[in-house]
C-alpha cells in the first residue's frame, strides 16, 4: 500500500506550506461571512450552518497544518540535532529548513485558531 | 570539498585588477550620471530618499509650529491640509520604502558575495523613476497644487474636483510611477537573492539580511498591485468620470479603502522588517557572537510576512463592517505581536549571551526597539474593535504610528547610516556627535509624541489645523511643538556629520567595527564589490573562515579576473548555492534614463491631460525599452562555457527556469496577476453590495466573451508550439508566432467587442465601467504578447534567437502562461458570471 504520505522533496517552498494554509483559511472565513452578510443569505441559511461549516474548515486547515509539521519535523531528522543548524553541509541546511517550517507551522496553527475564535463567540453578522 | 585555490604572481594579479579596474570603471563626468553600478545607485537612491524625509520633516515641523497654539493662524487651513497629506505621502512613498531598496541594492551584493545584482540597469530604472516621480509629487506643493485628502486620498474627498484639485491626480500618477520603481526593486532582490549568492552559502548560512529583504520583496509583489488598481480605477473616474467610488451611481468609497490598505498595512511591515534586518546584522556586531535563534529569525520574517496581510480591516474597524469580519481581522492583529515579540526577543538574547559594545549604531538600534515596543503595545490596544472606536482618527492613532515607524525604521536606519558609513567611505562618523545626536532625538521624539496619546484620549481629532484654547489640548500641543524641534535639532546634527568635509583616512581598515558578515571585504575605493568571489562555510565567513580577506584579495577564489571584458558575476543554486551559471550583466547606459525619462513625461502629462504629450513619451518609451531587450538582453556568447577559475567551467547563456531573465519575468507576472486579482476583488466586492449588481443594465452577453476566450487560448496555444517548434528550427516557429500575432489581434478585438455592442455605457454605472476595465486590462496584456510574438519573430530572423539560445521565447511563453489565465479569468466572469447567478 502506497503512504499517503508524501515523500520528501527539497525546494524552498515547502517553508511557506502552513502560512499559505493560513492564508487560504482566513481569505475563506472572511469571504463566506461576507458574502453571506452583504447578501443577506439569512433566510436560506442560518448563520448557524454557516459556523458549522467554517468550524469543519478550520479542523480541515489544522490538519493540513499538522501535516506540513510532520513532514517539517521529518525533515528535521525527527530533532535528532540540535540548532543553530550553521554548519556548510547539505545535511545542515536540510535540518535548518526542516526546523524553520515547523516552527512556522506552530505559528500558523496559533494564527488560524485565532481566526476561529470569532467563530465561537460572535453568533450573527452585527452590523 | 573546497576546491584549491588559485595562485597568482604579482604581476599577473596587477594585469587582474587592471582588467577588472576597466571592466567596472564608474564613467567620468557628465556620464557619471550614466553609471549603472549598483554602489552608485545604491548611493543616489538612499542620499534622495533621505533628502525626501529632511523635506518631508520640515513639512512636519510647520504643522507642529502651527498647531503650537490654539487659534494659530501661521498657516492656512488649505496648506495645512497639503502638508500633512504630502508628508505622510513622502515619508511612506519617498523615504521609507525606497530607503531600503537603496539600501539593499548597495549591499546585497556584497553581502552575498556577488560582484553585481543580476539586472543592474533595472535598478538604474527603478532609481531615476523614483527621482523624477518625487520630485514631481514633492514639488507639486510649491505650486499650491500638492494633494490635500491625507495620505490615504479616501473619496469622495479625493474624487471631489473641485477640492482636490490637480493634488489627487499628482499623487496618483506620481505615486503609480513610484510604485513601478518598487516593483522593479523587488525582482531585482528577489533574484539576487535566491540566485547570486556566494559558492556555498547554503540557505542555512545567508545573512539575516537578505532573509528579511526575500521575504520583504516577496510582500512587495502581493502588497503594492492592489494599490496599482486601485489607482488605476481612481483615475479612471477622476479623468473620465467612471463612478468606480461614487455611491449615486452603484460605486462604493469603501473598495478604494479595501485596495488601499491591502496596500497599507503590508506597507507597514515592508517598512518595518528590512529595518529590524539592520538590526539583525548591527546586534551580532557589537555583541561579537552569532545571533541567537537564526530559525526563529526566519519563522519570525516569514510568519510576520504573511500575517501582515490579515490586517489590513483593522484600519476600517469604523466604517461599519459586519462584526464577525472585523473580528478576524482583530484576531490576526493580534496574532502579528507573536513573530514580532519574537525578533525583539531574539535580539534581548544575542545581547545577553554576548558582550554588548554600546556604540553609536548600538544606541539608536536599543533605543529604536525601546520606542518600537511602545508602539506596538497602543498597536495591540488598537487592534481591538471597541478600543479603536474611541481612539480612531485622533491623535491616539499619530503616536501609535509615529512609535511604530520612527522606532522601527527611522531610529534602525539611523543606526545602520552610522553602522555602514565606514562601509561607503572608510572612515566613521563621529562617535561623540552621534551620541549627542542620538539622546536629542530619543528624547526629543518622546517628549513630541507622548503626549499625543493624552490629547488623542482627550478627543483631539487628527488633521485639524488648528483648535480652540481651554479643551485641555494647548499644553500638550505646546509641549509636542518643543519636542519636535528637539527630535529635529538631533537629526541636523546627523546630517551635518554626514555632509562636513572629512579628511582621508591615514590608514586602510576595512573592517572598523570587527564584523563578521561579507560585505566587510569590500573595498570602498574599487568598484567591482568582490575582488573574487570566495567560497562560503560560515554564517559569519569573516569570524570563522580564516584568511578570507587576504585569499579575496589576492584573487585566490572564482572570477578573479575579466579577461572578456565584460561584467560578469556568479549564479549559483538556490537552497545550496553551487555555481551554475556565468552572468553576464548590462554595463554603463543611456538607455535606462530615457526610458524612465520618458515613463515619467508620460504620467506627467497625462495629470494635465496633455494628450498629445502622453503619447509622443509613450512612444519613446516603448522604443527605449525595446532598444534596451534587444541591445542588452540575451545575447549570444561568443563561447558556451566559460572558465571562472578554481578549475571551474560554467556556461555563459542558459534559458528557462535555469535563467535569471526567467524569474524575473516570472516575478513580474506575479505581481502583475495580483493586479488583477484586485480588479477580481472589485467585480465581486460590487455584486456583494448590490441586490442587482448589473442595476439592470445590459452585459457584455456570452458570445463575444467566449470568442474572446477562445481565441486567447488558442493564442496561447500557438505560443507554446512555437517555442517547441523553435528546438527544432525557426521556420515553424516562425509560423506558430505570425499565427499567434495574428489571433492574439483577433482575440483582443473580439474581447472589446463584447462591451462594446452592447453599448455599455462606463459613466452610466458601476457595472459596465467594471466589465469594461477588466477587458481593456485584458486587452492591453494582450497587445504586449502580441508585441512579444513580433520580437521574438524579429529575434529569430536577426539570428538572436535560435533553437539552441532561445531564452527570448522561453520568457514570451511564460508570460503567455500568465496572460491565458487572465483572459480565461476575465472573459469567464464578466461573460458568465451575470448568467450563473440568474
Amino acid at each position: 500500500m502506497k503512504s499517503f504520505i508524501p515523500r520528501e522533496v527539497e525546494t524552498l517552498w515547502t517553508l511557506f506550506t502552513a502560512p499559505t494554509v493560513w492564508a487560504l483559511h482566513f481569505v475563506v472565513c472572511y469571504a463566506a461571512v461576507a458574502i453571506f452578510c452583504a447578501k443577506g443569505l439569512a433566510e436560506e441559511i442560518t448563520f448557524g450552518t454557516l459556523r458549522f461549516a467554517l468550524g469543519v474548515f478550520t479542523l480541515l486547515a489544522l490538519a493540513m497544518i499538522v501535516l506540513s509539521a510532520y513532514l517539517a519535523w521529518r525533515q528535521w531528522g525527527f530533532g535528532s540535532g540540535d540548532p543553530p543548524h550553521d554548519a556548510a553541509t547539505r545535511e545542515d541546511r536540510k535540518y535548518f529548513q526542516g526546523f524553520a517550517t515547523l516552527l512556522l507551522s506552530g505559528l500558523s496553527f496559533v494564527a488560524v485558531v485565532y481566526a476561529a475564535i470569532p467563530l465561537i463567540f460572535i453568533a450573527e453578522c452585527q452590523r | 570539498m573546497t576546491p584549491e585555490l588559485g595562485n597568482f604572481s604579482a604581476e599577473e594579479r596587477a594585469a587582474q585588477e587592471e582588467r577588472l579596474r576597466k571592466v567596472w570603471e564608474t564613467p567620468k563626468g557628465l556620464r557619471y550620471w550614466t553609471s549603472v553600478n549598483n554602489s552608485e545607485i545604491g548611493l543616489w537612491y538612499g542620499v534622495t530618499a533621505f533628502a525626501f524625509m529632511l523635506f518631508a520633516g520640515l513639512l512636519g515641523l510647520l504643522m507642529r509650529l502651527q498647531l503650537a497654539v490654539p487659534n494659530n493662524d501661521l498657516i492656512s487651513a488649505d496648506l495645512f491640509n497639503q502638508a500633512f497629506t504630502l508628508h505622510g505621502t513622502v515619508m511612506m512613498f519617498l523615504f521609507a520604502v525606497p530607503i531600503f531598496e537603496a539600501i539593499a541594492i548597495f549591499l546585497l551584493p556584497s553581502m552575498l558575495g556577488a560582484r553585481e545584482l543580476p539586472f543592474p540597469r533595472l535598478s538604474a530604472f527603478g532609481f531615476w523613476s523614483f527621482l523624477i516621480g518625487g520630485i514631481f509629487v514633492c514639488g507639486s506643493i510649491f505650486f499650491n497644487a500638492a494633494p490635500n485628502a491625507g495620505w490615504f486620498m479616501y473619496p469622495p474627498l479625493a474624487t471631489d474636483k473641485e477640492y482636490s484639485g490637480i493634488g489627487a491626480d499628482i499623487w496618483l500618477l506620481g505615486l503609480s510611477f513610484i510604485e513601478v520603481a518598487s516593483i522593479a526593486a523587488a525582482v531585482e532582490i528577489i533574484v539576487g537573492i535566491m540566485k547570486c549568492r556566494a559558492p556555498g552559502m547554503r540557505i542555512n548560512l545567508m545573512p539575516m539580511f537578505a532573509w528579511y529583504l526575500l521575504i520583504v520583496a516577496g510582500m512587495i509583489l502581493f502588497a503594492f498591485p492592489p494599490l496599482i488598481a486601485g489607482d488605476i480605477l481612481f483615475e479612471m473616474e477622476r479623468m473620465f468620470d467612471w463612478p468606480f467610488f461614487d455611491a449615486k451611481r452603484g460605486g462604493d468609497p469603501l473598495l478604494w479603502q479595501h485596495l488601499f490598505w491591502i496596500f497599507g498595512h503590508p506597507e507597514v511591515y515592508i517598512i518595518f522588517l528590512p529595518a529590524i534586518a539592520l538590526m539583525a546584522m548591527i546586534v551580532p556586531t557589537f555583541s561579537q557572537r552569532p545571533i541567537v535563534g537564526y530559525s526563529w529569525i526566519v519563522l519570525a520574517a516569514v510568519g510576520t510576512g504573511f500575517l501582515s496581510f490579515g490586517l489590513w480591516v483593522h484600519h476600517m474597524f469604523a466604517t461599519g463592517l459586519p462584526q464577525i469580519s472585523l473580528a478576524f481581522f482583530s484576531a490576526a492583529s493580534e496574532a502579528v505581536a507573536i513573530p514580532t515579540g519574537v525578533q525583539i526577543f531574539v535580539f534581548i538574547a544575542t545581547m545577553l549571551a554576548g558582550r554588548v559594545i554600546f556604540s553609536v549604531p548600538m544606541l539608536f538600534g536599543a533605543g529604536g526597539v525601546i520606542i518600537f515596543v511602545v508602539g506596538g503595545l497602543t498597536g495591540v490596544m488598537v487592534a481591538l474593535v471597541p478600543f479603536d472606536w474611541q481612539a480612531h482618527d485622533t491623535y491616539f492613532v499619530v503616536a501609535h504610528l509615529h512609535y511604530v515607524l520612527i522606532g522601527g525604521m527611522l531610529f534602525p536606519v539611523v543606526a545602520g547610516i552610522y553602522y555602514y558609513f565606514p562601509f561607503v567611505r572608510g572612515k566613521k562618523l563621529s562617535d561623540a556627535w552621534g551620541k549627542v545626536a542620538f539622546w536629542l532625538m530619543f528624547s526629543g521624539f518622546n517628549i513630541a509624541f507622548f503626549p499625543m496619546h493624552f490629547s488623542g484620549l482627550r478627543g483631539m481629532p487628527r488633521r485639524v489645523f488648528t483648535y480652540p484654547e481651554g479643551i485641555g489640548w494647548d499644553w500638550f500641543n505646546l509641549v509636542s511643538t518643543i519636542g519636535a524641534f528637539i527630535f529635529a535639532s538631533g537629526v541636523a546634527i546627523v546630517v551635518t556629520d554626514i555632509l562636513r568635509p572629512k579628511p582621508k583616512p591615514t590608514a586602510r581598515n576595512l573592517n572598523p567595527w570587527n564584523s563578521g558578515t561579507l560585505e566587510w571585504t569590500n573595498d570602498p575605493d574599487e568598484s567591482w564589490g568582490m575582488r573574487s568571489v570566495p567560497v562560503i562555510t560560515s554564517r559569519y565567513p569573516l569570524w570563522d573562515q580564516p584568511n578570507l580577506q587576504r585569499d579575496i584579495e589576492a584573487g585566490r577564489f572564482y572570477l578573479p579576473d575579466a579577461k572578456s571584458g565584460k561584467r560578469e558575476t556568479l549564479v549559483t543554486s538556490v537552497l545550496d548555492a553551487d555555481p551554475i551559471q556565468c552572468l553576464r550583466v548590462g554595463g554603463v547606459s543611456y538607455v535606462t534614463i530615457i526610458a524612465a525619462l520618458a515613463l515619467g513625461g508620460v504620467f506627467i502629462a497625462l495629470t494635465f491631460h496633455w494628450w498629445i504629450t502622453t503619447i509622443v513619451c509613450a512612444i519613446i518609451t516603448f522604443v527605449a525599452i525595446v532598444v534596451w531587450l534587444w541591445t542588452g538582453t540575451a545575447p549570444i556568447p561568443e563561447e558556451p562555457e566559460i572558465d571562472v577559475g578554481l578549475g571551474l567551467k560554467l556556461p555563459i547563456y542558459v534559458s528557462g527556469p535555469a535563467s535569471v531573465g526567467w524569474w524575473a519575468m516570472f516575478i513580474t507576472m506575479v505581481g502583475d496577476g495580483t493586479a488583477f486579482a484586485s480588479l477580481i476583488f472589485g467585480y465581486f466586492f460590487y455584486w456583494t453590495i448590490h441586490a442587482d449588481f448589473t442595476a439592470a443594465a445590459q452585459g457584455p452577453g456570452i458570445l463575444w466573451p467566449m470568442i474572446a476566450l477562445a481565441l486567447f487560448v488558442v493564442a496561447w496555444a500557438l505560443t507554446v508550439l512555437a517555442r517547441e517548434l523553435n528546438e527544432k528550427g525557426p521556420v515553424g516557429a516562425r509560423l506558430a508566432l505570425v499565427a499567434g500575432f495574428v489571433v492574439t489581434v483577433a482575440a483582443s478585438l473580439a474581447g472589446l467587442a463584447g462591451p462594446y455592442f452592447h453599448a455599455m455605457d462606463p459613466t452610466a454605472n458601476v457595472y459596465p465601467a467594471t466589465v469594461w476595465i477588466l477587458a481593456i486590462w485584458t486587452v492591453t496584456h494582450g497587445a504586449v504578447g502580441a508585441i512579444m510574438h513580433l520580437y521574438c519573430l524579429a529575434r529569430s530572423f536577426a539570428g538572436r534567437m535560435t533553437a539552441e539560445y532561445d531564452q527570448d521565447i522561453r520568457n514570451v511563453t511564460l508570460y503567455w502562461h500568465f496572460m491565458a489565465v487572465t483572459a480565461v479569468t476575465t472573459f469567464g466572469v464578466i461573460g458568465l458570471f451575470p448568467m450563473v447567478i440568474e
